[in-house]
């Protein structure tokens, strides 16, 4: 086991306002065309080389309901959502009273200055912006007016805080796609905007933004479903199928978006991957599992309500040992109210999903690379193992932007596991059983439907099969075919991707988490290093766990399971299979729709060492 | 010895002497042949596979290069019993025509036969049967159709007959879907129906769904002799024989058979994509198989008299197969190699650019 040892953790995450380090929530009606003035923002950051992110808050709605958009930037590179407002935005009526409560004291509010303001607090600082007044003299398209409304803020926030209109602009074209009529006109409102408030809004000396180098250099801004699907379209990915579901939908959108690009036959001129918008997610999985007997890599994403509609085909790729990939975007649920917000709720669901006995291989990405690698990984996994592989995501990985190196190009053969060709069976004389552990790694051979051999078929069913794939109901043949499925997902154990460990010497205390709660566990532990006391870190990049999870529990007091749901899930798994060492894991667990913060994972653990105490 | 013994001893040396049949690829019938069937003697369903079995070996097709899926229940037993060289799936309850597409995309050079049930179509797999219709997958898509669950011993599926009254359920009040009314509602380019003991027209008609280019949906009466044989009920045997109204006489001749017709007054042939042809000989003057207004009507006039009116109600060669519509590469998707399933260096380093 390769052992990273940390550096001590510079900067001061809690510090107070400074230059490239705050925070900016932009409330918005949605449906009102703030998703693109607020991209423009975020690009336009980006490119200045400021580490930052933007986490979308947006409601199950088309028009009308209350959007929250919140930019963090800073300077030291923590970009977990950060809780505190500095600068607020307030563009719709309906929160306007909320959002201003929420600034931090010294903080900044601009305000459409049509809104009902009831009273104004004495430690902030007010600018209400003549939005609509703008808008008029900007005699555009009277259809257009509302979407370029929300340019006013931009235009207000680059003079406030100094971002380059260059780069406002920039990111305007990056928007349209080069269209340069859409991103003139929207240009036209931000320097209408700039030139009100250079007369109207005084600059703040902590709240600026300058230019800097050291963190964006060569980077990328992409979201996490983005990098799935580019991920997939490089790993071989030939069938797509999916039924519309947030926060997933983009994924199969971006397969659809970049698979002409990157996957037209330069021979014929052809698709070499189809995209199948299925009838429901039923439909969806079982063409997933219909292609992958068939040999094909074949994936379907969605969120928890469609896994659960996918549990019975789960179990026959189980079963029947079919190589399928599922990637589940996870957000709340059941039904709807809140499927726009994010959550880890799903990692049972994913692991054990079906009936009878299952176990799936289960991935973590934490961030837009390792969605890309799990993309192809994924199919490598599933083909090696011919089973079912969850790739578990989230609403906060999957949809919101992130900062990410640009993505490695690999041209290193595609692991396909064992299929026995024409050629394979000519040289055994035919002779071989479909589920027979011939290698002892739990892993038969198979063949594939339209091998010219006629000792290729077999028949396939979920249950009820001896070693030659013949129908048996004896207990004794099925007895061994599950005993043969355990040796199966002890490969898996091995196979799947390893842990990432950060062991930090003199550290008493452990933490392990998973997939996007990364950012906060990072600052969290920077928080607590600050505070004198030193965390050790294993990120969990795959289920089932491997020797490296159990040795990172021996070697701590006390090991802090920190995830973005309410009952602990994973928590509840590691002292299932570590149930010797049980007492020593102890659940920070939280589900509010939000990513998890700094500040809450570093105030829990604060709170559980006193009260060990 | 008896004399009925010295007849089988003579009948088995002659049978021995003679040659035994092969079809156009050097196989008998019995390399068509698949597992021992452990359905109940006399079940409507071991004949339709016995007609699989014929007509897969007359039309000498290249087991290997088939596939037969299935979903849940008595049918869907069935894909074990025939063709014994292809690979068989044996799948989930209603979601055959999923996996068929999954394969169907992944695999465009497979000949793939869907056979399923009325419960498996009609009950819980409405949905994805009326899909895969809609999307002309190219799947023969056989219903086995007997009106009541034979594995769960006798319920009621949706296709029974209203008024039907059974042992253990009682009497059944709601009304049956018609399998082919819903495939044509659904836009089937291909809609027959037929009787389990009527072996010449259901083996003309499984021919010519070999050679149709996109969804072939076959309803046919399979008497359940278990659960649903009263001559009451319309999927009986005795209703069957006492009630089938033929449509036409069929007569298949595939591409690579010397056409032999005899002179018929009048008749349609129609022809199939890769060459064969059907040709049908009328018995109703009226009925025309490329309109799809006459086959509601037939189909309605059916219910209303409650007469089985079988043979080829619909067809359209015409319409776009949905591997055609997806543009993919003439090769199997799951023939490509490696280099053609994954982008060029330069395409990746372009979308990164974009990305910057």
């Amino acid at each position: 086991m390769s052992v990273a040892v940390r550096e001590a953790p510079i900067g001061r995450p809690d510090a107070p306002a400074a230059v490239n380090d705050f925070a900016i929530n932009v409330a918005t009606a949605n449906g009102s065309g703030s998703q693109t003035s607020n991209g423009v923002l975020l690009r336009a950051l980006f490119k200045m080389g400021i580490p930052i992110n933007g986490k979308n808050l947006f409601p199950s709605n088309i028009q009308g309901l209350p959007t929250w958009y919140i930019i963090r930037l800073s300077k030291d590179g923590f970009l977990a959502r950060r809780e505190m407002t500095d600068i607020q935005v307030c563009m719709n009526g309906r929160t306007v009273a909320e959002d201003m409560e929420r600034v931090a004291s010294g903080g900044i509010v601009l305000y459409d200055d049509s809104l009902p303001i009831a009273n104004h607090r004495k430690d902030v600082t007010y600018y209400p912006m003549p939005v609509k007044e703008l808008v008029k003299e900007a005699s555009l398209p009277h259809a257009l007016r509302d979407y370029v409304a929300n340019m006013v803020y931009v235009g207000v926030l680059a003079e406030l805080l100094g971002i380059e209109t260059s780069e406002i602009e920039a990111a305007l074209l990056h928007h349209f796609e080069g269209k340069e009529k859409a991103a003139g006109l929207n240009m036209e409102m931000v320097d209408r905007a700039i030139e009100w408030a250079a007369g109207h809004v005084e600059r703040h000396a902590g709240y600026r933004v300058e230019r800097m180098t050291g963190f964006n250099e060569g980077k990328i801004l992409v979201d996490g479903n983005t990098a799935g699907a580019l991920g997939a379209l490089a790993g071989g990915l030939s069938l797509a199928s999916w039924y519309p579901i947030t926060p997933s939908s983009s994924m199969a959108e971006s397969v659809e978006k970049y698979a002409p690009a990157l996957r037209t036959d330069e021979d014929t001129g052809k698709s070499t991957v189809a995209v199948i918008q299925a009838e429901d997610e039923l439909a969806a999985m079982g063409m997933v599992v219909g292609a992958g007997w068939t040999g094909a890599r074949a994936m379907t994403c969605t969120s928890g309500p469609g896994i659960s509609l996918m549990a019975e085909f789960a179990g026959l790729a189980y079963f029947a040992e079919i190589p399928a990939v599922i990637w589940d975007i996870q957000r709340m649920g059941p039904s709807t109210g809140l499927p726009t917000r994010t959550s880890q709720g799903d990692i049972h669901a994913a692991y054990y999903l079906s009936h009878g006995d299952t176990r799936h291989v289960v991935l973590f990405p934490a961030n837009p690379v390792e969605c890309f690698e799990f993309g192809r990984v994924a199919f490598d996994l599933a083909e090696e193992l011919q089973t079912l592989v969850i790739v578990l995501s989230d609403l906060d990985l999957g949809m919101n932007q992130h900062i990410s190196e640009p993505f490695e190009y690999s041209d290193a053969p595609f692991k396909r596991g064992k299929v026995l060709s024409a050629e394979d069976l000519e040289e055994r004389q035919g002779s071989w059983g479909r589920y027979m552990d011939v290698d002892g790694d739990g892993v038969a051979y198979r063949t594939l439907p339209g091998t010219k051999h006629n000792m290729a078929a077999y028949f396939t069913r979920g249950t009820g099969h001896n070693e030659y794939g013949y129908y048996s109901e004896r207990p004794d043949d099925w007895e061994q075919n599950l005993e043969r499925l355990k040796r199966k997902f002890e490969t898996a154990r091995q196979l799947a991707p390893k842990p990432i460990v950060d062991d930090v010497e003199g550290s008493e205390v452990g933490i392990i988490s998973l997939g996007s709660n990364h950012e906060g566990v990072e600052e969290g532990r920077a928080r607590l290093a600050n505070a004198g006391l030193s965390t050790s870190y294993l990120r969990l990049r795959a289920l089932p766990i491997d020797e490296s999870v159990r040795s990172f529990i021996d070697r701590y007091r006390t090991i802090f399971v920190i995830e973005a749901n309410s009952d602990g899930q994973l928590h509840s798994i590691l002292t299932t299979e570590e149930p010797a060492q049980a007492l020593k894991l102890i659940s920070i667990a939280k589900c509010d729709g939000l990513p998890l913060s700094a500040r809450f994972i570093s105030e829990q653990i604060q709170q559980a060492l006193e009260e060990e105490l | 010895m008896t004399t009925a013994a010295r007849t089988r001893a003579a009948r088995a040396t002659r049978r021995a002497a003679r040659p035994a049949r092969t079809n156009r690829i050097g196989l008998e019938k019995t390399s068509y042949r698949g597992r021992p069937s452990t359905l109940c003697k006399g079940c409507g369903h071991d004949s339709v596979s016995q007609r699989i079995v014929n007509a897969a070996w007359e039309m000498g097709l290249d087991q290997t290069q088939v596939v037969k899926l299935s979903g849940i229940g008595c049918s869907s037993k069935t894909p074990a019993y025939y063709l014994g060289w292809s690979h068989g799936f044996n799948s989930l309850h209603g979601r055959m025509p999923s996996v068929a597409t999954g394969a169907i995309v992944a695999n465009r050079s497979l000949e793939v036969i869907g056979v399923s049930g009325d419960g498996d179509s009609a009950s819980i797999g409405i949905g994805q049967f009326k899909h895969a219709v809609r999307r002309n997958l190219p799947l023969i898509y056989i219903v086995e159709n007997n009106g009541v669950y034979g594995l769960t011993k006798g319920q009621f599926s949706a296709t029974a007959d209203e008024g039907q009254v059974l042992k253990y359920q009682g009497l059944n009040d709601l009304p049956p879907l018609d399998i082919c009314m819903e495939a044509l509602t659904a836009n089937a380019t291909f809609v027959a129906r037929s009787f389990a003991g009527d072996p010449k027209q259901l083996e003309a008609l499984l021919k010519a769904a070999i050679n149709h280019r996109g969804i072939a949906v076959l309803d046919i009466i399979s008497p359940c002799v278990t659960f649903n044989n009263h001559d009451t009920s319309t999927k009986s045997y005795g209703f069957g024989r006492a009630n089938e109204i033929r449509l036409h006489d069929l007569n298949f001749v595939p591409e690579f058979e010397e056409i032999e017709i005899e002179e018929y007054e009048d008749e349609l042939e129609v022809e199939l994509h890769d060459g064969g042809t059907i040709v049908l000989k009328k018995l109703d003057p009226d009925h025309d198989p490329k309109d799809r207004t006459a086959a509601y009507n037939v189909i309605q006039r059916s219910l209303d008299e409650q007469k089985l009116i079988t043979g080829l109600l619909y067809i359209s060669e015409e319409e776009p197969t949905f591997t055609e519509l997806l543009d993919i590469t003439e090769t199997p998707l799951a023939h490509l190699p490696d280099r053609k399933l994954r982008p060029s260096r330069e395409a990746l380093e372009g979308v990164m650019a974009s990305l910057a």
